[in-house]
């Protein structure tokens, strides 16, 4: 088989798979203002844009399941804790991902997870504090088509 | 048929902080999906679960189509006490999941 | 004279040139992938082990349980995985595990045969298959099998669809290069059934063979049919010495 054959006809397998891919990302592209969701947990108090690492692979294969790790950085004392995680990703079709809510019992203000990202997008996780504070962390994610895709079968 | 899969140390030192595992057989239909006869097939996640250890309430969450199919999570404690830890979920049918493991304090 | 030269000449170019070194399946996927299969508690595919095992201690049609005959850690089915696809004497023709599982199940338990791909099926097969994670495959190709090994072969390398690609110009040719952002592979069954985050469920060899004929848009045989069964020996003969991993994670 010679090298033009080939490239021709794999060229044709990736277009003909990443359509369908490319249809979706169309669909759901637009970024979906969260500012009225993150409003609803802060009440309008400020953000501080600190201390909250949102763990995610730079480029994740599938965006059907992206391993997400959340940090904060916090003693997890009685008087100084992180009470709540919030993650949103505003390029998904809900940008609502989950939320977490902390008893006493909880060691450290950790959470692993697998998520689901429509497209390339930004990740943020909103913590809130013990004493009405709130932190935010995030990270941009690539999510690459696939190339062997295949219907529901 | 709720299946799912808790894991945490049996045997736990007083004060030492153990890593919970959890994983739940659900599909998590985000409600986009459709059927190859075209049907769509309805929006049904697990939208809330609660962790409990004995009487205390160790962590409640909420998921929304966004969390990936056969959910994951891991969170780590300080038990207390000895007791038996439970997680109890619910799904957009009203279809209700239990898992629960023992830990031991020494 | 010349004629059979070149007869001769074609038989050659009909044994395709096979992946040297061996890579298995997760070589190719990212290291996410890698250490999702790896993580036994995490691993999705667990929870259809873990579902089979249930269905192997639970009574049958007739009320006989697999754990009755078999036991119920099911030691014995270490290695079976590896040894399929297989020509089974009793059923006279080549069977993959899910085939001597069903068989299995209607002979002596009086079940109601389990629909291909369905939950149960998947779940018993994932259970048995993981009984021989980290066994090498071994199977045979001689006697009754031969047949069907080389019919295999001729599918492996025969051109189809509309893409006229065959199976050996991607992972035997190509392999480790890139289609799109995805590296191709050698093509090993040895991590089935797995769970594949495309279709966020565990599935068969099968469905994922059946994927890849629609790939190059080509006619897809059933699952279960003579020619996935053929193409499934044929594709464990080139495996041969690699570790089955099932439950894998694929991509």
């Amino acid at each position: 088989m010679s090298r033009r054959h080939f490239l021709r006809a794999a060229g044709g397998l990736a277009a003909g798979a990443a359509l369908p891919a490319a249809a979706q990302s169309n669909r759901i592209l637009p970024v979906q203002d969260i500012a009225p969701l993150i409003a609803r947990i802060t009440g309008g108090r400020p953000v501080e844009k600190r201390d909250v690492t949102v763990e995610l692979p730079s480029l994740a294969e599938n965006g059907n399941s992206v391993p997400l790790r959340i940090r904060v950085a916090s003693p997890m004392s009685a008087t100084d804790l992180v009470t709540d995680l919030h993650v949103f990703a505003e390029r998904n079709p809900r940008p609502f991902v989950a939320a977490y809510h902390f008893g006493p019992v909880v060691a450290r203000a950790q959470v692993d997870t697998r998520i689901r990202l429509a497209v390339e997008q930004r990740v943020l996780v909103i913590a809130a504090l013990t004493g009405g504070r709130f932190l935010s962390g995030e990270t941009h994610v690539v999510v690459t088509s696939a190339a062997c895709i295949d219907e529901g079968i | 048929m709720a299946l799912a899969r808790l894991q945490v140390s049996p045997s736990v030192r007083a004060g030492e902080a153990v890593e919970v595992r959890l994983l739940v057989q659900h599909p998590m239909e985000t409600g986009f999906r459709r059927e190859s006869d075209g049907r769509a097939v309805p929006m049904n996640v697990v939208n809330s679960l609660v962790c409990r250890l004995g009487a205390v309430e160790v962590l409640r969450a909420e998921f929304g189509s966004g969390v990936s199919a056969n959910p994951y999570l891991s969170f780590w404690i300080v038990p207390p006490a000895s007791g038996e830890l439970v997680v109890e979920w619910v799904d957009d049918a009203g279809v209700k999941g239990r898992v629960a493991a023992t830990i031991a304090v020494t | 004279m010349l004629f059979l030269a070149a007869f001769a000449c074609a038989a050659v170019a009909q044994e395709p040139k096979r992946p040297s070194p061996l890579k298995p399946g997760p070589e190719f996927q990212s290291p996410d992938v890698r250490a999702l299969q790896a993580d036994d508690f995490a691993n999705p595919g667990m929870l259809w082990v873990a579902r089979g095992g249930e269905l192997w201690r639970a009574p049958g049609a007739n009320g006989k349980r697999c754990a009755d005959c078999h036991g119920a850690d099911a030691a014995s089915m270490k290695g079976v995985a590896a040894r399929h696809p297989r020509h089974d004497p009793s059923l006279g023709r080549l069977t993959d595990l899910a085939g001597r599982i069903e068989a299995c199940r209607s002979r002596h338990q009086g079940s109601p045969d389990l629909a291909r791909e369905s939950p149960e099926a998947l779940a018993l097969e994932a259970f048995v298959a993981h009984q021989s994670r980290g066994l090498p495959v071994a199977v045979s190709t001689d006697g009754p099998a031969r047949e069907a090994y080389e019919r295999g072969r001729s599918l492996y390398v025969a051109r189809v669809g509309q893409l006229n690609l065959a199976c050996t110009h991607c992972h035997d040719e190509r392999w480790g290069r890139t289609l799109l952002a995805e590296p191709i592979s050698q093509g090993h069954p040895t991590g089935w059934p797995a769970y594949r985050l495309e279709w966020q469920s565990l599935g068969s060899l099968h469905r994922r063979l059946r994927a890849c004929f629609f790939g190059v848009r080509a006619r897809q045989p059933a699952a279960g049919s003579e020619e996935l069964l053929a193409l499934e020996l044929y594709l464990a003969d080139r495996a041969r010495g690699l570790a089955v991993e099932a439950p894998g994670v694929r991509r």
